[in-house]
């Protein structure tokens, strides 16, 4: 068992657009990201049960090129609107730091 | 040779700043084209509402004099998108304002063309009309009754627009809200390379050096060449790596692969990323989908009112042990009180924000049950009318958070420390996103008018 934060190269969450989130996760090599995709773990499912979203709201695609799982999903409250927390959305990735990765 | 085009961008935003030595090592390598991107949707709705940069003046000042000398003296246009931060009418203006005195101050001379992008609401309503106009991000359809609220909208724009401008003879080309990449991938078009390059570079050079490790505002420099694009940042204490790199194309982009903008999409599912040195990265495999129909972003914002907001904290533990009831009472006591001098609930809305236990992901917190030694507030109220509204409802909260009694109090001469006199801020008008939304033009010159200035 491993936690992301201990595996992971980058975690960070970021706006894209106003009314969606972006979570990326990635990892050192390719070795390491294959090994991370085939206990699937990382899935939309994860995204939608960590962030409270219907599944079919969460965007989620490994991405081999870059070592990297993206998840795209709708903000709780659009960018500055009343209630918002988080205008730029990065600081929305910690849940994610502590999920176990069975390696 | 094969054909290429070298293109420096100074850092991530206009206004955020480089160190000089990083301009003039870019400078010595012959860039074809300087530029930046000059704003972003990032910091939210106030600056597109309220018609104010981001970034400070006296910083977008010093950047712009600095590219604009380097851009006259190597005789190379200077492209800059999204000017003054979010591309609206008053942005475009101060930023152009800024580029005639410094031109007036430092004796230099060039044709100057400004793009605008803020969008006429009649002409929004006919696309609507036309059933040329679709939502984003699982937004209502756009209506009449919320273009004429809005305060401002944007179109943004793709490449054709600075093409037009560069064609026209412009050597600095300012412009309203763009596509960040699309003033780059302007010149690669006229320079008759792909677009598929093109845009890949314009995806690295409008954030400066951020594809580098380690990441910082500072200057980036990118080869175009037919099938391939090398970057490189220009300051030797940073590098591109490989994975530096790809991980840039996460950024910002619902999808890591599929990058849509105006006139067609980007994708980078099958980039190759290889080091060509210890510090510059080869990108190859990208390709280009042209959409069949031309469609550009709209954003918009309209007023949702007034803010006052206070900053506050706790230490006690019995307070902390029983939050959520006395912020219920406090709530309670404020709705009492400012009816009782005229002002309904449903005129403003409270929020009390609080910091160490959910104040950074509200409801998406999973460890909210966790309860530390001290709290923080921020108590917020956005009234609908007016900034007085807004001011009278927050002191009434203030106050009831500093001398609102609860079961087992010890502390009775105050709940609350304040570290501010006055505690009280009034943040003013407070805006909304509410456009956003594509509309299909028939020509991607047609939402951008230019206007040109011989300086």
């Amino acid at each position: 068992m491993a936690l992301i934060r201990d595996l992971a190269r980058v975690c960070k969450s970021k706006n894209a657009g106003p009314f969606e989130l972006t979570i990326d996760v990635v990892f050192e090599d390719a070795e390491t990201f294959r090994r991370v995709k085939a206990t699937g773990v990382l899935t939309a499912a994860l995204f939608a049960r960590l962030y409270q979203v219907p599944e079919e709201h969460v965007l989620f695609t490994p991405y081999d090129a870059a070592f990297a799982f993206k998840a795209t999903l709708p903000r709780l409250v659009p960018a500055g609107d009343f209630g918002d927390t988080d205008v730029y959305g990065c600081q929305q990735h910690a849940p994610l730091l502590d999920v176990d990765i069975p390696l | 040779m094969s054909k290429e085009l070298r293109l420096l961008s100074t850092s991530g935003i206009l206004g955020y700043g480089f160190p000089e030595a990083s301009l003039q090592a870019g400078l010595a390598r012959k860039p074809d084209v300087i530029g930046v991107d000059g704003g972003s949707v990032d910091p939210g709705p106030h600056y597109l509402g309220s018609g104010k940069p981001f970034a400070s003046p006296l910083a977008i000042r010093r950047d712009l004099r600095l590219m604009l000398r380097a851009a006259i003296a190597e005789k190379i246009p200077m492209v800059i998108g999204t000017s003054g931060g979010a591309g609206g009418a008053p942005h475009l203006a101060m930023v152009a304002q800024m580029v005639r005195e410094i031109a007036r101050e430092d004796g230099l001379h060039f044709k100057l063309a400004l793009i605008h992008a803020e969008q006429d609401k009649h002409w929004v309503k006919q696309r609507v009309a036309a059933g040329r106009v679709r939502a984003l991000a699982r937004q209502p359809d756009l209506t009449d009754e919320t273009i004429e609220r809005a305060t401002r909208i944007v179109g943004m724009m793709g490449p054709e627009p600075f093409i037009t401008a560069l064609d026209a003879g412009a050597q600095v080309v300012l412009a309203g809200r763009s596509s960040d990449p699309a003033p780059w991938a302007a010149a690669t078009l006229r320079a008759q390379l792909p677009p598929a390059p093109g845009w890949y570079a314009g995806k690295m050079l409008e954030c400066g050096a951020t594809p580098a490790i380690p990441k910082g505002h500072d200057c980036l420099f990118v080869t175009v060449r037919e099938d391939h694009v090398e970057c490189e940042p220009t300051n030797p204490a940073r590098r591109c790596t490989p994975l530096s790199v790809a991980n840039h194309s996460l950024h910002e982009n619902g999808s890591p692969i599929h990058h849509l903008e105006p006139g067609g999409l980007l994708d980078t599912s099958e980039c190759r990323f290889e080091a060509v040195s210890d510090r510059a990265v080869r990108i190859s495999g990208m390709r280009w989908i042209s959409a069949d129909r031309y469609t550009i972003k709209l954003e918009g914002v309209e007023q949702a009112g007034f803010r006052a907001i206070c900053v506050c904290g706790t230490r006690d533990p019995l307070l902390i042990g029983r939050v959520d009831g006395f912020l219920d009472t406090v709530r309670q006591e404020v709705a009492t009180k400012a009816s009782a001098f005229g002002v309904s609930p449903d005129s403003y809305q409270l929020g009390i924000r609080v910091y160490g236990r959910d104040g950074v992901m509200s409801a998406r917190e999973p460890q909210r049950g966790i309860l530390p030694h001290e709290l923080g507030f921020v108590l917020e109220v956005v009234a609908t009318d007016s900034q007085e509204v807004a001011s009278a409802v927050l002191a009434m909260a203030r106050t009831n958070m500093l001398h609102t009694d609860f079961p087992g109090r010890l502390c009775r001469e105050g709940n609350m420390a304040f570290p501010f006199s006055p505690s009280d801020i009034e943040v003013g008008p407070v805006y909304r996103f509410s456009v956003f939304h594509v509309a299909e033009l028939d020509d991607p010159t047609e939402a951008f008018p230019i206007e040109y200035e011989t300086l």
